[in-house]
């Protein structure tokens, strides 16, 4: 039971917060942590879990907006199609750069999915319905003839989603695939002498954060109903890496917390006007000096010492 | 069991490894020694599948393994430690040993995903295989700790305890005994033979420590500059002039 309580917490918060929360700008503001939360989730899996560090994942979440999007716009396909659609077309991105970045570690790795970002930004802007100023209309989720349309519905979907996913996160953290993917973030060669396919399974953990951050993608779009390329710029990408750093790489509640805190500081921070941008940096540089492995890590750290010494 | 024949490595200019040809039988303790930089580690990643030989060809139970990667190798009943102690410190000692069976596990990454059945199944034969070599290797007390926080002499345990996950015929152990106090290297290697005795498994041993290698190995093969400058019993190969000219005279290991 003990081992459950977050899981517990965590939906009791998602169940009363709309109901307490009725104001949809505030109501849009935990839709958008979701979305962040559903980003910054791929990319711990990807760089806490499996050690391979992306400044690429706006890509994937450019991919999923714009291709579920124009499939469900353009084509006509159910929107719930358009998200699978989006994923598939995301998961051969993620092989595409995983085979040339299966040679890389380390800064060399971030620079070549840099790249990778930076070549999606382009090819929604020049390619992308729209261009640089983007396009709109686009239909909202719906489910067999139902229809959202509400903030509330649409929190409740984007933070079941989130649910439903650290559930399968941690089924695959907690499974022969999950800790061979652990073991070659500590050692390769150990790794490839118990068995373990190194590149095949970094190649299956691109795909997993590249699908995670699709579904953000295409959510987005339907949710926002317009899109346009600058949603999906390095911008993006550094700001899930900020999220994934301060909330704690190590541990993938730690991408639930960055992601709400980066979602909705600025929205605090608002009152300052001009001084939001510095206090803002402030805050995140008091992260890194004293809370360097993240939030989430730091606290349970310390909770695990209160434990023993009460015990 | 194990057929090494006429292998050659080079790395640039390098000549490590030149013309070594020996056999391993099965149930024997073999001994690789030589002074540093002699090839010892060399040859063991190339029977391992993480070097290829430029020339040469390993046999492994008559199946000829020189081209495999060590993925393969790990699956046909090879495995091995490190000289430098390659284990997952972010993983728990319970979870590094249950990475060693990795290779004889096959739930996909779907079934993982959802936990069905069938992976729940072996998840759990996956725990109760890992506990009892655990136990069998004296660290089931430690399961619960990072395996870096562990002292070196307790690392080198769990490393065998991975490799033995595995379900290995053979097993080759890169320098165990370093970094090791006198007692510990005497539990090592009553350790060793046990595995052999009762486990059945073969052994390839490099080894510094002349006491350990002496003890414990059935054969030893000498390099020196990466070719082999003799084979054979602890005691003929004390007693070979040119091993005791090329190596162990200078250092009076005896």
């Amino acid at each position: 039971m003990k081992k459950h309580i977050n899981y517990l917490v965590f939906i009791i918060l998602i169940i009363l917060f709309p109901i307490f929360v009725t104001e949809n700008y505030t109501l849009s503001i935990g839709i958008f942590a979701g979305i962040n939360t559903l980003l910054a989730m791929g990319l711990s899996l990807l760089m806490g879990y499996a050690g391979q560090a992306s400044l690429g994942q706006a890509g994937f979440y450019g991919i999923g907006a714009y291709v579920s999007a124009i499939l469900a716009q353009k084509f006509g396909i159910p929107v719930v199609f358009s998200f699978c659609l989006a994923a598939f077309v995301s998961a051969i991105a993620a092989v595409l750069l995983a085979i040339p970045a299966l040679r890389l570690k380390g800064h060399y790795l971030a620079v070549a999915t840099l790249g990778f970002g930076e070549i999606i930004y382009i090819i929604l802007n020049e390619l992308g319905p729209g261009g640089p100023s983007g396009f709109g209309d686009i239909p909202n989720i719906s489910f067999f003839g139902y229809k959202l349309t509400s903030s509330r519905e649409y929190f409740y979907f984007i933070w079941g989603t989130v649910f439903v996913l650290i559930i399968f996160s941690y089924n695959i953290i907690n499974s022969r695939i999950g800790r061979a993917m652990r073991a070659i973030h500590d050692t390769e060669i150990g790794s490839s002498a118990m068995g373990i396919d190194v590149s095949g399974l970094k190649i299956k953990a691109f795909i997993l954060s590249a699908v995670y951050a699709s579904i953000a993608g295409s959510f987005y779009a339907h949710y926002v109903t317009f899109i346009s390329p600058t949603s999906f710029s390095l911008f993006q990408s550094i700001l899930i890496l900020t999220m994934v750093v301060i909330g704690g790489a190590s541990n993938l509640w730690g991408a639930v917390v960055g992601a709400v805190i980066i979602t909705v500081l600025p929205e605090l921070l608002r009152k300052f006007e001009e001084l939001d941008v510095l206090i803002y940096g402030l805050i995140l540089i008091f992260f890194l000096l004293f809370l360097r492995k993240g939030i989430v890590p730091t606290l349970a750290e310390i909770l695990k010492k209160k434990g023993n010494v009460n015990a | 069991m194990l057929k090494v024949d006429g292998i050659w490595k080079t790395f640039g200019g390098i000549t490590a490894l030149m013309d070594v040809s020996f056999e391993v039988k099965r149930g024997e303790i073999k001994a690789v020694i030589g002074p540093n930089g002699a090839g010892k580690t060399t040859l063991f990643n190339v029977i391992s599948g993480v070097y290829k030989p430029d020339r040469g060809t390993i046999f492994f139970e008559d199946r000829r393994i020189d081209s495999l990667g060590p993925v393969k190798i790990a699956k046909l009943g090879i495995s091995r430690t490190f000289q430098n102690v390659e284990l997952y410190g972010h993983l728990t000692v319970l979870e590094n040993v249950m990475v060693g069976r990795y290779a004889r596990t096959k739930a996909g990454f779907f079934s993982c995903g959802f936990r069905l059945p069938h992976m729940v199944r072996e998840e759990r034969e996956i725990r109760k295989k890992s506990e009892e070599i655990l136990e069998y290797v004296g660290l089931y007390d430690k399961k619960d700790f990072l395996a870096s926080e562990l002292p070196i002499g307790l690392q080198r345990i769990l490393e065998i305890g991975r490799a033995l996950a595995t379900e290995p015929k053979l097993i080759m152990f890169d320098e165990p005994a370093s970094g090791l106090n006198d007692s510990e290297t005497k539990n090592l290697s009553a350790f060793i033979k046990k595995l052999r005795d009762e486990k059945n498994i073969t052994v390839i041993l490099v080894e510094h420590d002349m006491g350990l290698v002496m003890d414990i190995s059935d054969n030893i093969v000498v390099l020196n500059f990466g070719e082999k400058i003799a084979e054979g019993t602890p005691h003929e190969v004390k007693n070979n002039k040119l091993v005791i000219d090329a190596y162990l005279g200078e250092e009076e290991h005896f």
